[in-house]
Protein backbone atom coordinates (compact mmCIF):
# COMPACT_ATOMS: atom_id res chain seq x y z
CA UNK A 1 0.00 0.00 0.00
CA UNK A 2 2.30 2.81 -1.12
CA UNK A 3 -0.60 5.33 -1.79
CA UNK A 4 -2.17 6.71 1.10
CA UNK A 5 -6.33 6.07 0.80
CA UNK A 6 -8.48 9.43 1.11
CA UNK A 7 -10.98 9.60 3.18
CA UNK A 8 -14.67 11.31 2.55
CA UNK A 9 -16.28 11.41 6.02
CA UNK A 10 -17.90 14.13 7.86
CA UNK A 11 -16.74 12.31 11.34
CA UNK A 12 -13.44 14.41 12.62
CA UNK A 13 -10.24 11.84 13.79
CA UNK A 14 -11.62 13.40 17.61
CA UNK A 15 -15.26 12.24 16.56
CA UNK A 16 -13.93 8.69 15.91
CA UNK A 17 -12.06 8.52 18.99
CA UNK A 18 -15.19 9.60 21.42
CA UNK A 19 -17.33 7.54 18.89
CA UNK A 20 -15.08 4.45 20.03
CA UNK A 21 -12.73 4.23 16.51
CA UNK A 22 -13.42 4.23 13.57
CA UNK A 23 -15.05 0.42 13.33
CA UNK A 24 -17.40 1.64 15.30
CA UNK A 25 -17.11 -0.81 18.42
CA UNK A 26 -13.08 -0.13 18.62
CA UNK A 27 -11.21 -2.40 20.62
CA UNK A 28 -14.87 -3.99 21.89
CA UNK A 29 -14.91 -7.00 19.57
CA UNK A 30 -11.58 -8.08 20.22
CA UNK A 31 -11.18 -7.86 24.29
CA UNK A 32 -14.61 -9.77 24.31
CA UNK A 33 -13.31 -12.85 22.43
CA UNK A 34 -10.63 -12.72 24.57
CA UNK A 35 -12.99 -12.58 27.83
CA UNK A 36 -15.04 -15.23 27.03
CA UNK A 37 -12.29 -17.11 26.15
CA UNK A 38 -10.58 -17.09 29.78
CA UNK A 39 -13.98 -17.70 30.81
CA UNK A 40 -14.80 -20.61 28.52
CA UNK A 41 -11.51 -22.37 29.84
CA UNK A 42 -13.09 -23.40 33.46
CA UNK A 43 -15.82 -23.84 32.28
CA UNK A 44 -15.22 -26.08 29.30
CA UNK A 45 -12.77 -27.94 31.00
CA UNK A 46 -15.91 -28.51 33.86
CA UNK A 47 -18.16 -29.96 30.88
CA UNK A 48 -15.41 -31.88 29.58
CA UNK A 49 -14.60 -33.49 32.76
CA UNK A 50 -18.40 -34.06 33.53
CA UNK A 51 -18.98 -35.59 30.19
CA UNK A 52 -15.95 -38.02 30.39
CA UNK A 53 -17.20 -38.99 34.28
CA UNK A 54 -21.11 -38.60 34.70
CA UNK A 55 -22.86 -38.21 31.35
CA UNK A 56 -21.23 -40.69 29.05
CA UNK A 57 -23.55 -43.56 28.48
CA UNK A 58 -25.86 -41.47 30.98
CA UNK A 59 -29.37 -43.06 31.03
CA UNK A 60 -32.08 -40.37 30.79
CA UNK A 61 -32.93 -40.22 34.82
CA UNK A 62 -29.27 -39.45 35.83
CA UNK A 63 -28.62 -37.34 32.48
CA UNK A 64 -31.48 -35.06 33.60
CA UNK A 65 -31.03 -34.94 37.41
CA UNK A 66 -27.62 -34.10 36.56
CA UNK A 67 -29.07 -31.12 34.65
CA UNK A 68 -31.29 -30.19 37.28
CA UNK A 69 -29.06 -29.79 40.04
CA UNK A 70 -28.95 -25.80 40.20
CA UNK A 71 -24.82 -25.19 40.04
CA UNK A 72 -24.86 -27.48 36.95
CA UNK A 73 -27.79 -25.37 35.27
CA UNK A 74 -26.07 -22.32 36.31
CA UNK A 75 -22.56 -23.54 34.79
CA UNK A 76 -24.43 -25.00 31.82
CA UNK A 77 -26.42 -21.39 31.10
CA UNK A 78 -22.74 -19.68 31.13
CA UNK A 79 -20.95 -22.24 28.92
CA UNK A 80 -23.91 -21.91 26.65
CA UNK A 81 -23.72 -17.58 26.71
CA UNK A 82 -20.08 -17.70 26.57
CA UNK A 83 -19.75 -20.26 24.04
CA UNK A 84 -22.25 -18.78 21.47
CA UNK A 85 -20.15 -15.12 22.09
CA UNK A 86 -17.03 -16.92 21.37
CA UNK A 87 -18.46 -18.46 18.28
CA UNK A 88 -19.93 -15.87 16.90
CA UNK A 89 -16.74 -13.26 17.66
CA UNK A 90 -14.12 -16.00 15.93
CA UNK A 91 -16.64 -16.88 13.16
CA UNK A 92 -17.14 -13.05 12.31
CA UNK A 93 -13.50 -12.93 12.21
CA UNK A 94 -12.73 -15.53 9.46
CA UNK A 95 -15.39 -14.25 7.42
CA UNK A 96 -13.89 -10.74 7.50
CA UNK A 97 -10.98 -12.47 6.42
CA UNK A 98 -11.45 -14.20 3.52
CA UNK A 99 -14.86 -13.07 2.11
CA UNK A 100 -14.02 -12.26 -1.44
CA UNK A 101 -17.37 -9.94 -2.05
CA UNK A 102 -18.97 -7.01 0.36
CA UNK A 103 -22.41 -8.70 -0.13
CA UNK A 104 -20.56 -11.89 0.88
CA UNK A 105 -19.16 -10.60 3.91
CA UNK A 106 -22.31 -9.25 4.99
CA UNK A 107 -24.61 -11.98 4.46
CA UNK A 108 -22.40 -14.49 5.99
CA UNK A 109 -21.63 -12.56 8.99
CA UNK A 110 -25.16 -11.85 9.45
CA UNK A 111 -26.02 -15.89 8.76
CA UNK A 112 -23.88 -16.91 11.74
CA UNK A 113 -24.84 -14.45 14.37
CA UNK A 114 -28.31 -15.44 13.58
CA UNK A 115 -27.66 -19.33 13.80
CA UNK A 116 -25.85 -18.59 16.93
CA UNK A 117 -28.79 -16.55 18.98
CA UNK A 118 -31.19 -19.18 17.82
CA UNK A 119 -28.38 -22.07 18.91
CA UNK A 120 -27.60 -20.22 22.29
CA UNK A 121 -31.62 -19.41 22.97
CA UNK A 122 -32.51 -23.29 22.01
CA UNK A 123 -29.84 -24.16 24.61
CA UNK A 124 -31.17 -21.99 27.14
CA UNK A 125 -34.74 -22.89 27.13
CA UNK A 126 -33.61 -26.70 27.22
CA UNK A 127 -31.73 -26.43 30.28
CA UNK A 128 -34.41 -24.27 31.61
CA UNK A 129 -36.89 -26.89 30.85
CA UNK A 130 -34.72 -29.56 32.18
CA UNK A 131 -33.85 -27.41 35.56
CA UNK A 132 -37.19 -26.03 36.29
CA UNK B 1 -7.03 5.03 -3.35
CA UNK B 2 -10.17 7.13 -2.86
CA UNK B 3 -12.78 5.67 -0.04
CA UNK B 4 -16.45 5.33 -2.06
CA UNK B 5 -18.16 2.60 0.59
CA UNK B 6 -18.79 3.94 3.72
CA UNK B 7 -18.64 0.57 5.18
CA UNK B 8 -14.84 0.76 4.57
CA UNK B 9 -14.19 3.25 6.78
CA UNK B 10 -13.84 0.22 9.37
CA UNK B 11 -10.57 -1.05 7.31
CA UNK B 12 -9.15 2.81 7.39
CA UNK B 13 -7.24 4.21 10.01
CA UNK B 14 -5.14 7.13 10.66
CA UNK B 15 -1.39 7.52 11.78
CA UNK B 16 -0.86 9.79 14.52
CA UNK B 17 0.13 12.03 12.27
CA UNK B 18 -3.11 12.25 10.67
CA UNK B 19 -2.22 10.45 7.98
CA UNK B 20 -4.58 7.80 6.50
CA UNK B 21 -3.47 4.36 6.65
CA UNK B 22 -5.32 1.07 5.29
CA UNK B 23 -5.78 -1.39 8.39
CA UNK B 24 -4.26 -5.12 7.90
CA UNK B 25 -6.57 -7.69 7.37
CA UNK B 26 -4.89 -11.27 8.10
CA UNK B 27 -3.07 -12.05 4.62
CA UNK B 28 -4.85 -15.25 3.12
CA UNK B 29 -3.14 -18.88 3.31
CA UNK B 30 -1.23 -19.31 0.15
CA UNK B 31 1.20 -16.73 1.24
CA UNK B 32 2.35 -18.76 4.21
CA UNK B 33 4.84 -21.73 4.14
CA UNK B 34 2.70 -24.55 5.70
CA UNK B 35 5.77 -26.51 6.68
CA UNK B 36 6.65 -23.86 9.23
CA UNK B 37 5.40 -24.47 12.57
CA UNK B 38 4.45 -21.44 13.09
CA UNK B 39 1.76 -20.34 10.40
CA UNK B 40 0.96 -23.90 10.65
CA UNK B 41 -0.13 -23.71 14.20
CA UNK B 42 -1.43 -20.48 13.71
CA UNK B 43 -4.01 -21.50 10.65
CA UNK B 44 -4.48 -24.80 12.86
CA UNK B 45 -6.11 -22.73 15.64
CA UNK B 46 -8.41 -21.03 13.47
CA UNK B 47 -9.39 -24.27 11.54
CA UNK B 48 -9.70 -26.54 14.82
CA UNK B 49 -11.90 -22.83 16.06
CA UNK B 50 -14.29 -23.48 13.04
CA UNK B 51 -14.68 -27.63 13.73
CA UNK B 52 -15.50 -26.86 17.24
CA UNK B 53 -17.92 -24.25 16.19
CA UNK B 54 -19.79 -27.50 14.52
CA UNK B 55 -19.10 -29.58 16.98
CA UNK B 56 -20.87 -27.27 19.58
CA UNK B 57 -24.04 -28.90 17.45
CA UNK B 58 -23.54 -31.72 19.33
CA UNK B 59 -23.95 -30.24 22.90
CA UNK B 60 -27.05 -28.18 21.86
CA UNK B 61 -28.31 -31.43 20.53
CA UNK B 62 -27.58 -33.08 23.37
CA UNK B 63 -29.58 -30.41 25.30
CA UNK B 64 -32.75 -29.86 23.25
CA UNK B 65 -32.81 -33.78 23.48
CA UNK B 66 -32.96 -33.72 26.85
CA UNK B 67 -35.54 -31.29 27.32
CA UNK B 68 -37.79 -32.81 24.52
CA UNK B 69 -37.79 -36.46 26.69
CA UNK B 70 -36.41 -39.82 27.07
CA UNK B 71 -36.76 -41.22 22.89
CA UNK B 72 -35.21 -38.04 21.49
CA UNK B 73 -32.32 -38.47 24.50
CA UNK B 74 -31.61 -42.23 23.40
CA UNK B 75 -31.66 -41.16 19.33
CA UNK B 76 -28.58 -38.50 20.63
CA UNK B 77 -27.10 -40.79 22.73
CA UNK B 78 -27.37 -43.51 20.20
CA UNK B 79 -26.12 -41.29 17.38
CA UNK B 80 -22.91 -40.24 19.30
CA UNK B 81 -22.21 -44.02 20.20
CA UNK B 82 -22.13 -44.92 16.91
CA UNK B 83 -18.70 -45.57 15.52
CA UNK B 84 -18.92 -42.70 13.11
CA UNK B 85 -20.26 -40.76 15.88
CA UNK B 86 -17.45 -42.07 18.35
CA UNK B 87 -15.20 -40.64 15.35
CA UNK B 88 -16.45 -37.23 15.15
CA UNK B 89 -16.36 -37.19 19.26
CA UNK B 90 -12.49 -38.09 18.78
CA UNK B 91 -11.90 -35.81 16.59
CA UNK B 92 -14.18 -33.08 18.51
CA UNK B 93 -11.62 -33.72 21.51
CA UNK B 94 -8.39 -33.09 19.79
CA UNK B 95 -9.89 -30.17 17.79
CA UNK B 96 -11.09 -28.39 21.37
CA UNK B 97 -7.65 -29.27 23.26
CA UNK B 98 -5.89 -27.88 20.16
CA UNK B 99 -7.72 -24.67 20.62
CA UNK B 100 -7.50 -25.03 24.01
CA UNK B 101 -4.09 -24.76 24.60
CA UNK B 102 -3.50 -22.73 21.45
CA UNK B 103 -5.71 -20.23 22.60
CA UNK B 104 -3.78 -20.19 26.09
CA UNK B 105 -0.38 -19.45 23.77
CA UNK B 106 -2.07 -16.55 22.56
CA UNK B 107 -3.96 -15.09 25.63
CA UNK B 108 0.19 -15.02 26.78
CA UNK B 109 1.03 -13.21 23.80
CA UNK B 110 -1.84 -10.76 24.07
CA UNK B 111 -0.39 -9.70 27.81
CA UNK B 112 2.93 -9.67 26.01
CA UNK B 113 4.73 -12.56 26.72
CA UNK B 114 6.71 -15.32 24.57
CA UNK B 115 7.17 -13.48 21.60
CA UNK B 116 11.11 -14.54 21.39
CA UNK B 117 11.29 -17.12 18.98
CA UNK B 118 12.73 -19.80 20.76
CA UNK B 119 9.78 -19.00 22.97
CA UNK B 120 7.53 -18.99 20.41
CA UNK B 121 8.58 -22.84 18.88
CA UNK B 122 8.94 -24.25 22.87
CA UNK B 123 5.14 -23.06 23.21
CA UNK B 124 4.32 -24.09 20.00
CA UNK B 125 5.43 -27.78 20.50
CA UNK B 126 4.07 -27.50 23.50
CA UNK B 127 0.54 -26.69 22.31
CA UNK B 128 1.08 -30.25 19.81
CA UNK B 129 2.49 -32.41 22.43
CA UNK B 130 -0.23 -31.13 24.75
CA UNK B 131 -3.12 -32.00 22.59
CA UNK B 132 -1.77 -35.59 22.11
CA UNK B 133 -1.65 -36.20 25.55
CA UNK B 134 -4.59 -34.39 26.97
CA UNK B 135 -6.60 -36.53 23.98
CA UNK B 136 -5.58 -39.59 25.10
CA UNK B 137 -6.05 -38.80 28.86
CA UNK B 138 -9.62 -37.19 27.90
CA UNK B 139 -10.46 -40.93 26.24
CA UNK B 140 -8.45 -43.05 28.94
CA UNK B 141 -12.08 -44.01 31.05
CA UNK B 142 -13.56 -44.91 28.06
CA UNK B 143 -11.00 -47.75 26.58
CA UNK B 144 -12.18 -50.89 29.25
CA UNK B 145 -15.60 -49.89 27.69
CA UNK B 146 -14.65 -49.96 24.26
CA UNK B 147 -12.21 -53.21 24.76
CA UNK B 148 -15.38 -55.19 26.29
CA UNK B 149 -17.60 -53.90 23.17
CA UNK B 150 -15.12 -55.33 20.77
CA UNK B 151 -14.61 -58.37 23.03
CA UNK B 152 -18.47 -58.77 22.46
CA UNK B 153 -18.53 -58.15 18.82
CA UNK B 154 -15.99 -60.91 18.08
CA UNK B 155 -17.54 -63.66 20.53
CA UNK B 156 -21.01 -62.69 18.21
CA UNK B 157 -19.36 -62.91 14.90
CA UNK B 158 -17.40 -66.27 15.54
Amino acid sequence: MAQNPAVNTLRSPLGRVRGLGSARGGTHHWFMQRVTSVALLPLTIWFAASAVFTLAGASYEVAAQWVAQPWNAVLLLALVLATFHHVAAGLQVVIEDYAKTEAGKLVGILLVKAMCWLLALASVLAVLRVAI
Amino acid sequence: MSMQDSREAAMIGRRTDGTTVRRPLSPHLQVYDMLQMSSFSSILNRMTGVAWSFGILLMVWWLVALALGEPAYQTAMGAMAHPIGLLVLVGMTVAAWYHTLAGIRHLNWDIGRGFSLPAMYRSGWAVFIGTVVLSVLTWLPAIPGAVEWIVAQINTHS
